[in-house]
């Protein structure tokens, strides 16, 4: 087992030099001057090409590539246009906000969407099942900032339940919660729901019931164990589209995260804040999926068989 | 030759049967074909000029009403006429930038599948590498750097959607490549360009389809998201993102700017859905639970 693991951990390293080249060098091809952005259009010539010369971006994209590698590997990641300071400790100031909504927004999901997966599929075509359903197809399909804006709308300026923005105290981070969770919830659901249907048709649950082992005991022992492969894929895969939705969601409510730190970046060009800013998301997404593998290992025997 | 055009005939036939069995399925249809009549006959619907970048001061942030159906924004330009242009921008996005994922991912992917070895495992290492990023995220990377406009927005989504077009295509294309009738291409001289999409794509297109449909949805979701961050269309341009990014400066006195373009995004992705999911049973009915 620790030998796949370890696999695992070294295999992140390729994904990780490869996502910082791709960001990189998508960066790169912004058309314009970064020096006299910086500078503003109104700078002498001179001044511009020194502070090219001083950024080294007369460079080719390799030789800079390789110069923000090797800050990489120290921590580094480089210094914002707009503010002078390190990206990395702009980003990480900003890291446990972001992580907190993410963390909560998937528990929000996963504490829903199991139980009423399980629900619709042990009931299949009820009442309970349609509206659970119907739920989830609009989950999918709503976008979370308008969602967001219309939580904002209902519970913050006509209830006045909850704030509409900042991050100060748990009241400010439920609605943000709802509209990050939401759309995972549904995902998440449909999943269940699927692999439910699909386990409690097998034989063994079939055997099961006939040895007279109760009901509840026949889901959640011997149903609920297999359906879950699929669900955790699933789970892995939405904390992508998470972390994408915490970058509109922060937006919504001024949730001073990444996801805002990275939008303001890019109205101001800040290119190398842009790039901390994907680096650590992609990061942060290339080590859950690294979780959810090792977790796999964990549910499935088959995996954790072949590396005993 | 007379045999196999009625083999294709009676399965597509087939295929048809089983999707207007599903209601659900022929609910989204004819949302989609309504939304494709609107944003084709747009400029017969509303006036571009005049009733879409048009401002009228005078009638800004009206409710609903018999004149203005969903109301009027900020500028006094009617929301419905706006919001019947930009379906126009979202359907053709999603279509263009999913052709744009369908074509490189495809490709890709067939390649990758048809050959194995060193190929497959470069392209698919390169593909994962795309993957590990965030496609909403790399969409945004990507027209950071390039600009904000919408062939530039196309191609950044549709560049986000080739990682996941690459897999599926490859995963089609490996499980009928060692079929007999790749064979025989084989066997009577076919170069490998004709027997990948000849004989191999026209065989896998069932899940092809499916993920094109869904993939138009998360399309249109995505240029939303971009607009909604100021990253996708530019105004006065319509677009139902930019609409609701409008919108916020608002929402206590005037909800219906962005109630009524949100409601259209949920729609529109709402029946995609709806017709992807009937479309993959349709087409392989034994996935139907």
């Amino acid at each position: 087992m620790h030998k796949y693991v370890i696999k695992r951990l070294i295999m992140l390293i390729p994904v990780i030099i490869g996502v910082s080249f791709l960001v990189f060098f998508i960066m790169s091809l912004a058309p314009g001057d970064t020096a006299r952005t910086i500078l503003g259009e109104d700078a002498p010539i001179e001044a511009i090409e020194a502070l090219n010369e001083e950024l080294g971006l007369n460079d080719p994209v390799l030789i800079r590539y390789g110069r923000y590698m090797l800050g990489l590997a120290h921590g580094d990641l480089g210094t914002s246009y707009k503010s002078g300071r390190s990206v990395f400790s702009e980003v990480m100031s900003r890291f446990p906000d972001t992580l907190k909504l993410a963390f909560w927004g998937m528990v929000f999901a996963i504490v829903l969407s199991i139980p009423i997966g399980i629900i619709s599929a042990t009931k299949q075509y009820s009442l309970m099942d349609s509206i659970s359903m119907v739920f989830a197809l609009l989950g999918v399909a709503t976008p979370n900032f308008w969602l967001g804006l219309m939580l904002i709308i209902g519970f913050s300026l006509h209830l006045r339940w909850f704030p509409s923005g900042g991050s100060d105290g748990w009241r400010a981070l439920v609605l943000p919660v709802i509209t990050l969770g939401t759309g995972c919830m549904a995902n998440i659901t449909r999943t269940t729901r699927s692999s439910m249907l699909e386990v409690i048709r097998q034989d063994y649950i079939r055997t099961a019931k006939a040895k007279g082992v109760g009901n509840r005991s026949v889901i959640y022992k011997h149903a609920l164990k297999n359906a879950l492969i699929p669900v955790v894929t699933v789970i892995g895969l939405q904390f992508g589209s998470l972390l994408g939705g915490a970058v509109l969601t922060e937006t919504v409510f001024s949730w001073p995260g990444i996801g805002t730190y990275l939008v303001n970046s890019i109205k101001a060009k800040d290119t190398p804040a842009v790039l901390g800013c994907v680096i650590i998301f992609s990061v942060c997404f290339s080590i859950v999926n690294l979780c959810v593998d090792i977790l796999y290992a964990y549910i499935d025997p088959r995996i954790k068989s072949k590396y005993k | 030759m007379e045999n196999k055009k009625a083999k294709k005939r009676s399965m597509a036939a087939e295929v048809w049967q089983r999707l207007v069995k599903n209601k659900m399925a022929m609910v989204g249809l004819a949302i989609i074909i309504l939304l494709a009549l609107a944003a084709i006959f747009a400029d017969v619907i509303a006036d571009y000029d005049t009733k879409v970048v048009a401002q009228h001061i005078s009638d800004r942030l009206q409710g609903p009403s018999a004149q203005h159906w969903f109301g009027t924004d900020e500028f006094g330009r009617d929301i419905f006429a706006r919001m019947i242009h930009g379906s126009r921008v979202s359907l053709v996005v999603g279509l263009i930038s999913v052709s744009v994922s369908l074509i490189a991912g495809g490709t890709l992917g067939a390649f990758a599948g048809y050959y194995g070895g060193r190929v497959d495992n470069v392209i698919m290492r390169i593909m994962d590498i795309f993957l590990a990023v965030p496609s909403i995220l790399l969409a945004i990377t990507i027209v950071a750097a390039l600009g904000t406009n919408l062939v530039n927005v196309m191609l950044a989504i549709g560049i986000s959607g080739t990682p996941g077009f690459a897999r599926i295509v490859r995963a089609a294309v490996m499980s009928v490549k060692d079929q007999e009738f790749v064979e025989a291409s084989k066997a009577i001289g076919a170069s490998n360009a004709t027997i990948i999409f000849r004989e191999i794509i026209p065989n896998c297109m069932a899940p092809i389809i499916v993920q094109a449909t869904l993939s138009v949805a998360g399309a249109i979701l995505s240029t939303a998201s971009l607009s909604f961050i100021g990253l996708g269309v530019q105004p006065p341009d319509p677009e139902w993102g930019a609409m609701l990014s409008s919108g916020r400066d608002f929402l206590r006195d005037a909800v219906h700017l962005t109630l009524f373009p949100g409601l259209a995004i949920v729609v529109t992705i709402l029946a995609l859905n709806l017709l992807g999911d009937g479309l993959r049973d349709a087409l392989d009915p034994r996935l139907k639970q």
